[in-house]
């Protein structure tokens, strides 16, 4: 489990960061994004993928999560 | 020499790789790259912030570094306290010119060095006793600082000391924030994990402090972050910021003081000009207090002007035409420092590697002065930055990430640069090669370079540099080839 941090991004809906890793990169897809439920897996622009426990949608972002590490990039 | 094409580069890259073993080369590899800026991605091309090769020269700095010397270092109403053995604060004293007002030894404690001065016996027995004991002389002898740091060294770290305990008893006896900082110098590769330390350490034992005060806020209240007021830049940068109709609540950390950190959460907006050692923090604020952030770049009047439009667009058309009205008020000086120095310094090539935002940030600089930058890397960059690098460097130019001694000077003998920037480790290398060096980590004892003030300062330093009479004369009058006879008759 990391703790990671989505934010709102200027090309792509949604940003991820990892501040442990300094990785900051482009969410590609959420499995759910939806007012009621949202998270799930996601992938990362570069490959990588986590996964967020559904949860109903953030009233606002950023926002800190804990995320399971599905699949690292690197 | 002309500029190299794509192939040379690479082929500049192999042939510098070759001395090194093979597991060596490998490593070494992955951070060297010549860019492309059609990349979105830096990471397919370069690794950076990993930890550097035993054996190789590097010039990287310690978490201590990145905590006590860059980010706590300069709020100069607070008191940091080495804490460990007396090295580590006496040799990074002062170094870095933040510049502040104040009266050293009453107000402000910036360029002083508190330590704990740590003996075998403190190693043996723990040094928490000693740390009591410093915090309660510190109130005694200088009973106006606003606060107390504690930075730790490595010993600390090894031996388990408990500063944290330490340091909440004595804010309650001194009542004033005492931080412990655990930024022991072998966390991380770099110092940049002494910045994300630093910056995890205001916002857990500084931010919270005022959140239920009141403030007279305005809607035009901005806070500048990672302007470590390096000769003055922070200054400089600020009298644009305030003309323009903004007001500035808060200086991190140049300048700065623990009261202004501490209401920076009432800022409308927090503009980052280090983004590399400050972003943490700016993350952190835009969760919790909603604030938005933005980087800029006050190098150079194109980049000021980019940035200043940028900054305004936040706020309302008031701000908007009062950044036009600055941009407008410098460009005649802008254009005569121009005028004077772009026709001595045309065409002329620059090599830098740096640490932070400037080997990005200063390139517009360069090109405003009509100079190139032919190569740039980072000490402690992350693939973020590079992300950033990519777009502002020109195609087929060399980038490299903690870049070995051999290797740099290596590639400045091929590349053949004017003018190198980097820092005092690397300058008398350069210098006794015969290449013009200017010291970019604090500006070669000059500055500011911030702004529009700054960039005149930043051309005349450049043509000092460059057009020096000194580097002709690097060959000994007896080891010159023989003048011709004509030239000897004239003089």
């Amino acid at each position: 489990m990391a703790n990671i941090m989505i934010q709102r991004g200027a090309k792509s809906d949604y940003v991820f960061y990892l501040p442990k890793r300094d990785l900051e990169d482009a969410i590609v897809s959420m499995e759910f994004d939806t007012p009621e439920k949202w998270g799930g897996e996601i992938r990362l622009n570069n490959g990588g993928s986590y996964y967020i426990e559904p949860q109903a949608a953030p009233a606002k972002l950023p926002i800190s999560l804990r995320a399971k590490r599905l699949d690292a990039a690197e | 020499m002309s500029a190299l094409t794509r192939e040379e580069t690479e082929a500049l890259i192999q042939e510098v790789l070759e001395v090194y073993p093979e597991k060596a080369r490998k490593d070494r590899e992955k951070h060297l790259m010549v860019n492309d800026q059609s990349i979105e991605q830096s990471k397919k091309c370069i690794t950076s912030n990993r930890k550097s090769l035993p054996g190789v020269m590097t010039v990287r700095g310690c978490a201590y570094a990145g905590s006590k010397g860059v980010v706590w270092g300069p709020i100069k109403d607070m008191i940091h306290i080495s804490h460990g053995p007396v090295g580590c604060g006496q040799y990074s004293r002062a170094g870095r010119r933040n510049y502040y007002v104040g009266t050293t030894g009453v107000n402000t404690f910036g360029t002083m060095n508190f330590t704990s001065d740590f003996q075998e016996k403190d190693i043996v027995f723990g040094g928490d006793k000693k740390l009591a004991k410093v915090i309660t002389e510190i109130e005694l002898l200088f009973p106006l600082n606003k606060g107390i740091s504690v930075q730790s060294e490595c010993p600390i770290g090894l031996i388990g000391d408990d500063i944290e305990a330490v340091s909440k008893k004595a804010a309650k006896e001194i009542d004033k924030p005492v931080v412990p900082v655990r930024c022991e110098g072998f966390r991380g590769v770099s110092q940049s994990l002494g910045h994300h330390i630093a910056n995890d350490a205001i916002r857990d034992w500084v931010l919270p402090r005022r959140d239920t005060q009141e403030f007279a806020g305005t809607p035009y209240d901005v806070a500048v972050i990672g302007d470590y007021n390096i000769g003055g830049d922070a200054w400089s940068s600020r009298i644009l910021l305030e003309e323009m109709g903004l007001r500035v609540i808060a200086q991190w950390s140049g300048d700065g003081t623990i009261a202004e950190m501490e209401m920076t959460p009432n800022a409308k907006l927090n503009l980052i000009h280090c983004y590399r050692s400050m972003n943490y923090i700016a993350r952190h604020m835009e969760e919790k207090y909603s604030i938005p952030w933005m980087e800029y770049n006050f190098f150079g009047p194109t980049k000021v002007a980019e940035s200043l439009r940028a900054i305004a667009a936040h706020f309302d058309d008031k701000i908007k035409e009062g950044a036009e009205r600055v941009i407008a008020k410098y460009q005649a000086m802008m254009d005569e420092v121009i005028a004077k120095y772009k026709p001595r310094l045309q065409g002329k090539r620059v090599m830098l590697y740096v640490g932070g935002l400037r080997p990005r940030h200063v390139i517009g600089a360069y090109e405003d002065l009509g100079m190139e930058v032919v190569g740039t890397g980072y000490e402690f960059g992350h693939n973020d930055d590079y992300d950033r690098t990519i777009k502002d460097m020109g195609n087929a130019t060399l980038i490299y990430d903690d870049v070995t001694g051999f290797e740099f000077e290596e590639f400045v003998k091929r590349v053949k640069p004017d003018l190198i920037g980097a820092g005092i480790k690397e300058k008398y290398i350069f210098q006794k090669m015969g290449v013009p060096f200017r010291q970019m980590h604090s500006w070669d004892y000059s500055g500011p370079y911030h702004g529009y003030d700054g960039f005149a300062i930043f051309a005349r330093d450049m043509d000092m540099t460059i057009n020096n009479p000194c580097w002709g004369k690097m060959i000994a009058p007896w080891l010159k080839p023989a003048e011709p006879e004509a030239l000897k008759a004239a003089a």
